[in-house]
Formats: structure tokens, sequence, C-alpha cells
């Protein structure tokens, strides 16, 4: 391989937006060569994304900055007016897979370079359907983006850069948008693409565990502008670069690191089915049989209870069939199941945006049927995905203090209770700044005040994570930890397989609308059927409990929970 | 849940077979032919023909029923006020006075002013349909593709295409942030003072802009990455290429224009047909 030439070539090369007082890329030597498939990681901010967008030529074309250094993509240095070129060399996949979705139907979208080329409609035609075939979208070419799953989304998306015969694949974010089984697919089909077609894979990712399901070449890991490493994943694991920089190693590995199993490129750790089981299941057995039993937490009272919930748009599909649960005080819990099974639903008819058909819900023991959005508010908060949804004031301190203003409080009341709720998130020291100077996690943490400050006794958060990297995640993670430690009681709809597993004892499981479990996490993700009816997947520590031939994989689960939730709580 | 700007439903007959140009040609020069037209046999048989036409679509009533509704009432509206304005302008128009009845001096109710107004109604009666029925035979895939044939620049009508792929989308939108801000004890209903009510509305407003404003930069590079604007045309994946029914339709309404011209020229020599001229 070293032999050819490389496809992709950086020397000494730096970014800086002219917007920017830093450059976002700084001395960044990298090669990659036709037919390798890499993975490149690193946190928020790292300059991963400024990576793809020099590889892609969005910089210099879309985005404005001083270069230094040299780039050259199959031999040829970009400069503004070759977009359209390396379109043809590159083809990228972006992460938001409903945004970039431009056509009406599956069809036109995988079309649209090829209309922009002036290609014939007959020979298009052709091209389309050969294209959709190669992903599995061949007999959705007419269906309309808003009848599609995100995976289905994504593969429209991935046809429509084939279309072009590109040599080299570039993908942003794939798992960002999708269920954990759905991104295994996605995984799946990459890998296939790039076996059967030959191409260069280049994979932003930073839920690396997910990535490595598959086989990659090499791992790229960037921070602060730099390339930290490069290496195989094998030594990858072994070293302890990911753990310095606030990026998440396979929970495998870190079972392993736990059980002080020193690690080293010849165990083949990269991929749970490389590792060499047999160095590492005594240690696994030792520190099995040394972990103390489970702490049998005391539980709270019921404070909302679900009674026979159904609900419907339509009279033809039901979204939520009879769904009951307890919930109790104090507890964290996590909603999960595939897209459209009714989670978001079930949330927002607890909340009173929508009205069940039959069913009741009950808080502290009393029904809340009649009660209003606004009434029901005072006691359950909901903090929507996307933060940008529902900051409508210019200044943190209006945006939280909005809530209150509008039940017309005094205003010297209104202070103290804002004041109270920004220093609880951390965000007090901002009080008076404009809400434009935040990160996407501080924006959150200002959603999360503007509820708090009408002291609700129940948070029903939706995907308080999605798209944060492991430092963030870990932020706002700790964060509704520490709120629901101060006796708040947490729901979450979550996608996050690790979120469940680390924050959530309590776990409800929809599918197809109906309540398919209500268990502890732990239980939930070392079920297969259930986890399979549910778009989940089983965690890697249940495989490498099995492996080891360990007496029971889901204490083995447990224990891990307990004991980086004891190690966290020592640091 | 999915708020389309307006239902497309397909069928198979002559009109929605037709392709997007022909329909939106035949339109624009009918509706040429009925603003150039002042005489009210010619627009009558344009007024049947669409019609007919509109029976051909096998478009439903309900799927029209209320924009059907609207016109009427602006058509209402519009007799009235022209009345309002200009009561004598027929008597002006035709050079002769035939009064009917009188309500004041001012407002004298004459033959010319009625078939002057009439004359109005049948014009926009005999457009209407055919306004709907492009719309509504049309896929939307289509429009674009029919814009730019005829000449609209391309980064237009695609603009277009982008506004029904993603109208739907903004209305998702607007209903999560309303039903949010709502929590919050925002009251939208119509309990609330008119003047609050509206201040409410501009607090969903703001972070629609804003989460919209993401949006952007995300589809312009997707756009950018698949190279829209390398060329100076492009082609359509939704086009659908002219047949012999699309030519027989466009001969049909070119014979039509061609008759109500030598109507015009011939036998009303100008725009009017003045039955009250001796």
């Amino acid at each position: 391989m070293q032999t050819k030439e490389p496809i992709i070539s950086f020397r000494k090369f730096s970014f800086q937006y002219y917007s920017q007082k830093e450059p976002t890329l700084l001395d960044v030597d990298l090669d990659i060569y036709p037919g390798e498939k890499i993975l490149i990681v690193g946190p928020s901010g790292s300059g991963k994304s400024t990576l793809a967008h020099c590889i892609n030529g969005l910089i210099p074309y879309a985005y404005r900055g001083t270069i230094t250094g040299t780039l050259t993509v199959d031999g040829k240095t970009p400069d503004k007016s070759s977009l359209f070129e390396r379109s043809k060399k590159v083809g990228t996949v972006l992460q938001d897979s409903d945004g970039q979705f431009v056509g009406l139907t599956v069809g036109e979208d995988i079309a649209f370079s090829l209309e922009n080329d002036l290609v014939a409609q007959k020979p298009m035609k052709d091209t389309v359907q050969r294209v959709a075939d190669m992903v599995g979208m061949g007999t959705h070419l007419s269906s309309s983006p808003f009848e599609l799953s995100g995976g289905q989304k994504q593969r429209t998306a991935l046809a429509g850069v084939m279309v072009d015969d590109v040599d080299v694949l570039l993908f942003d974010e794939p798992l960002a948008n999708l269920d954990p089984l759905t991104g295994k697919t996605a995984i799946d089909l990459i890998d296939r693409i790039y076996r059967e077609y030959k191409k260069t894979v280049i994979i932003i990712e930073h839920r690396m565990e997910d990535v490595l399901y598959r086989h990659v070449d090499r791992v790229v890991v960037v921070s602060e502008g730099r390339i930290v490493s490069d290496s195989s994943p094998d030594e990858l694991v072994s070293s302890d670069i990911l753990t310095g920089l606030g990026n998440r190693e396979p929970l495998y590995v870190t079972a392993l690191k736990y059980a002080g199993v020193p690690l080293t490129p010849a165990l083949r750790p990269g991929y749970i089915d490389t590792l060499d089981i047999g160095q590492v299941k005594a240690p696994l057995q030792r520190w099995y049989a040394a972990q103390p039993p489970h702490p049998e937490k005391p539980l709270g009272e019921v404070i909302l209870s679900v009674r026979d919930l159904s609900f419907s748009y339509t009279a033809k599909r039901r979204i939520l069939k009879n769904i009951s649960f307890d919930i109790r005080r104090g507890e964290m819990v996590s909603i999960v199941g595939t897209n459209g099974a009714g989670k978001s639903t079930l949330a927002k008819v607890i909340c009173g945006f929508v009205h069940e058909d039959e069913g009741d819900i009950l808080y502290e023991g009393q029904s809340i049927k009649a009660w209003t959005i606004k009434e029901r508010s005072l006691k359950i908060g909901y903090v929507m995905q996307n933060p940008n949804q529902m900051i409508s004031k210019p200044m943190i301190f209006d945006e939280v203090a909005l809530g209150l203003r509008i039940r017309h409080m005094d205003e010297s009341q209104v202070r103290q209770k804002v004041e109270q709720a920004l220093k609880i998130c951390g965000l007090y020291p901002m009080r008076n700044w404009p809400v434009s100077a935040l990160s996407f996690g501080q924006k959150k943490r200002v959603t999360i005040a503007s509820m708090l400050v009408m002291d609700p006794q129940i948070l029903i958060l939706d995907e308080p994570t999605a798209g944060q990297d492991y430092r963030h995640y870990t932020d706002i993670m700790e964060f509704l930890r520490g709120l629901n430690r101060q006796g708040i009681t947490i729901l979450m709809i979550t996608h996050d397989m690790h979120l469940m597993l680390e924050y959530t004892p309590h776990a409800i499981v929809i599918s197809g609308g109906e309540k398919i479990g209500d268990a502890s996490a732990v239980s939930v993700l070392t079920d297969e059927t259930m986890a399979e009816r549910a778009n989940l997947k089983l965690t890697s520590l249940y495989a490498l409990a099995q492996k080891a031939e360990l007496p029971d994989p889901q204490t083995f689960v447990r224990q891990f929970i307990d004991y980086e939730e004891a190690r966290r709580r020592e640091s | 849940m999915k708020a389309k700007l307006f239902d497309y439903i397909e069928k198979d007959n002559f009109v929605f077979n037709l392709s997007g140009m022909t329909k939106l040609l035949c339109f624009l020069i009918l509706t040429f032919t009925v603003m150039y037209s002042y005489d009210a046999r010619v627009i009558l048989v344009i007024l049947v023909f669409s019609f007919w036409v509109l029976h051909l679509s096998e478009i439903r009533f309900s799927q029209i029923k209320i924009m059907l509704y609207y016109v009427l009432v602006f058509i209402a509206i519009n007799f009235v006020l022209t009345f309002l304005f200009s009561p004598q302008y027929g008597v002006e128009l035709y050079g002769s006075k035939h009064e009917l009845f009188s309500l004041t001096a001012r407002y004298t109710v004459t033959q010319e002013q009625l078939l002057y107004q009439l004359t109005k109604v049948l014009k926009y009666l005999s457009v209407i349909p055919l306004g709907m029925m492009f719309l509504l035979t049309t896929n939307p895939s289509e429009f674009a593709a029919s814009l730019s044939s005829i000449g609209v620049s391309y980064k237009a009508a695609f603009a277009v295409s982008l506004t029904l792929r993603y109208f739907p989308d903004m209305i998702r939108d607007y209903n999560d942030i309303a039903l949010a801000q709502q929590a919050r004890g925002l009251d939208l209903s119509k309990k609330e003072r008119l003047g609050t009510r509206l201040k409410n509305i501009m607090n969903i407003f703001v972070p629609l802009i804003f989460s919209s404003l993401d949006r952007v930069e995300v589809i312009s590079n997707a756009m950018d990455l698949r190279g829209f604007g390398k060329h100076k045309k492009r082609t359509w994946y939704a086009f659908k290429p002219l047949v012999k029914n699309d030519v027989l339709a466009l001969i049909l309404c070119g014979l039509i224009v061609l008759g109500a011209l030598c109507v015009a020229f011939f036998i009303d020599h100008g725009r009017y047909y003045n039955p009250f001229a001796t």
C-alpha cells in the first residue's frame, strides 16, 4: 500500500477561519491512500469537521480563511473554483440526513448531482435506479422524505454522492441521528460499499465503539487542531490517548482496564471480535468475584402514574396503545425505542400538548386529565432536543424569567428565582450575557434553567445529549444527575445506550406504540429479544462477559456501572 | 401530521398525464387570451372549455371547495367595488347609455356597465379553474422543471421546489415551538387579548427563524457539494417529456387564441364587443 501515491495528503497544513482568533487546524500532516478506511475521532471543536471541510472542498469555497502548508487531493491543490471538480472525487454524506435531503422524492434527491451535470433524462433515470439498488433504496424512488426513516434518508444521501462514481466517500458523523440498531446497519452498509466498490472511506465520528463494529485500517485522533495519534485500533485502545482527551473508549476496553488487564496490541483489543479472550479471562473472573453486591436503593413513592394510555392522531393509526407505568419520586428514567415508536408522543401526552383517547395520568395520585398545558408545566417541565427551538429572548436573564413574567410574578421575586436557577445551572456568572454567546451545551442549560424557575417536580428531556461529544455529554449528564440528587425526578427520551446504562437505573421500552419493557437499564440492554424489538444493541460489556464465561453477564454489567459510579464519586 | 402546502393526488387521465410544461403554457396562453379579449362571447367559449377540462381532470369538488369560496367572495367584492368607484365606466367604454334604473344621480345602472362588469366576472371564472387545475394535477416535483422549461431561471425555479420540500418541516417546527412556549405559560388561545396574542406569537417566530437559519447552512452546503450552480442550465429528473397529447393540447389552445384574435380583428375591430353600436 505504501508504494501508491496518497489520494489525500496534508503537509504542514494550517487553517484559520477569518472569524476566529486562533487557527482551527495546526501543522496537520496526514496521508490517506486509495482503498483505505479511516476513522477520524476527536471532541467537538477539535477541528475534525474543519478537516472534513478541507477534504471535500467547502474550505475554501464556502468558508473563508487563511491556509498555510499544502493539501493535495488526487494530486491537485484546491482553490476557490475547484469545489465542483472536487465533488467528482470526494462524495460527502452530511450529518443532518433530513436537512441535506433537497429533493421532493428519493429519486430526485439521488439525481440532484446528475441534474446539475446536464445528464439527459434517460441515462439519469438508469443511473439513479442502479445506485439506489446498491444502497437498498431501489423500491422507494417515489417516496417523499416524510415517509422515510432516518436510516433510509441516510442511504438516499449516500446514493446521491455515489451517482458521481467518486473515489472517496466522506461521512460526517453518520451515527448522530440514528438509533443504535440502525447505526449498526449503517456501519455494515458503509463496510459493504467499501469492499464491493473499492472506495476510500473516511468516517468522522466520536462514537468510536459503534464504528469499530467493523474493520477500519487506521484511527486518526484530532485534538485542539492537531493530529495527536494515527494508528491501528489495536494500538490506539492499548494506549491512554483517548481517555486523556475526553474521548470515549469502547466500554469493554474500559472494563478490561478496571480488571487490571495491561492492554497491548498483541491482545488485539481494537475490536471485541478479535480480542484474545484467553489472556483476559482470568483477570476478568477475578475482578467479577471481588465486586461488592449491588447496593439496593430505597424507592420513593409513586409521583407519576400512567394508566392504560392510548392515543392516535388519526383514526387509522394508533400511536400509543394501552401504556401503563409508574415513576417514583427521585428516579432517573430513560424512555427508549425506535424512531416513531411513540416516545415523543408519550411525552407530549404527559405534558398535555395532545390529549389521550383513553386512559389516565395521575400526578401524586390525582388525575391531571383536566389540567391545561400551563397548569401541568408547573409540575412537569419539558425540555426540547434543540435549544434553539426553545429560546425566544436575546438575553439569558430574560429568557429564564419568561415563564415567571408571563405569570405576572413580582419582579423582585422573579430576580431571586432566576438567579437561583442560574446558580444551579452554573450560568450565574453569565446572567447578563446574550444567549448568542453561549455554546450548545450552555444553551441547553438555559432551557433547563427556564424550566427550573417554575419549580417542577419532574423534568422530561428529549434527547438531552444528541450530537454531543463525550465531554459535553458527561457535563450535561452529571448536571442532570446533580438535579436529580436535589430531588427532581427526571425522564429522558434517548437513543444513547451509554446514557441509559450509566445514568438511568430504570428504563421503559416502547416499540410500535406498546410498552414492551419496564425494568432496569442493565436488564434491558442484556436482553436479546427486547433489544432487537426496540432497535437497541446489546452492550459490548455483555458480549465481553459472555466471551469470558462469567457466571452471570447481567451481574457483570451492573458491577461495571456500580464500579464506575463509585470511581466518579471519589474523583 | 403531514402538513403539505396542498394535496397532490395522482390520477390517470388525459389532464394528469400532460406534462407540467404543457399545462403551464396552456394556462398562460389562455390567461393572456382572456385578459386581452372583452368579448363576452369569446370568453364564454373559453369558460365552457375550462370547465369541461376541469371535468376531464376528475378533481373532486372537496379538493377545491375552500379555494372556490375564497374566489367567489373575491369576485363578489370586486363586482361591488367596481360599481362603487366607477359606475359609469361602461358608458365611457361603449360610448352609449342605456339606463336600466337609477339609485342616485351618480349610481345609475346602465346596460353598458352591466355588460362590462359581467364580462369581467366571466374572465375571472374562466381563468381560475385552469389555474387550480395546473396546481392540482401537476406533480409538485414537476413544478420546478415546468417553470424552468418556459424560461424561468433554474435557480428561481428550484427555489419553488425547495419551498415545497421544507414548508412541512417549518410547520412541524412551528408546532413544536408553539407547544414548548405554551408549556411555559404563553397563551395563544382566543382567551388572550389580540395584542398579547400577537406578542406571544412573536415569541415563537424568533426561535423558528434561528432554527431555520441553522438549516439553511446545511441545505446550501449539501447543494454546493453536489454541484448546484455549476452550469448555466440543468436537466430535471422529474421533467415529463412532451408526447402526442401534449402537442394536441397545445394546438387546441393555440387555435382558441387564434380564434379569439380573429374575432377581435375581423368582427369586433378591437378588444371590445359592442352590441350597443348602431
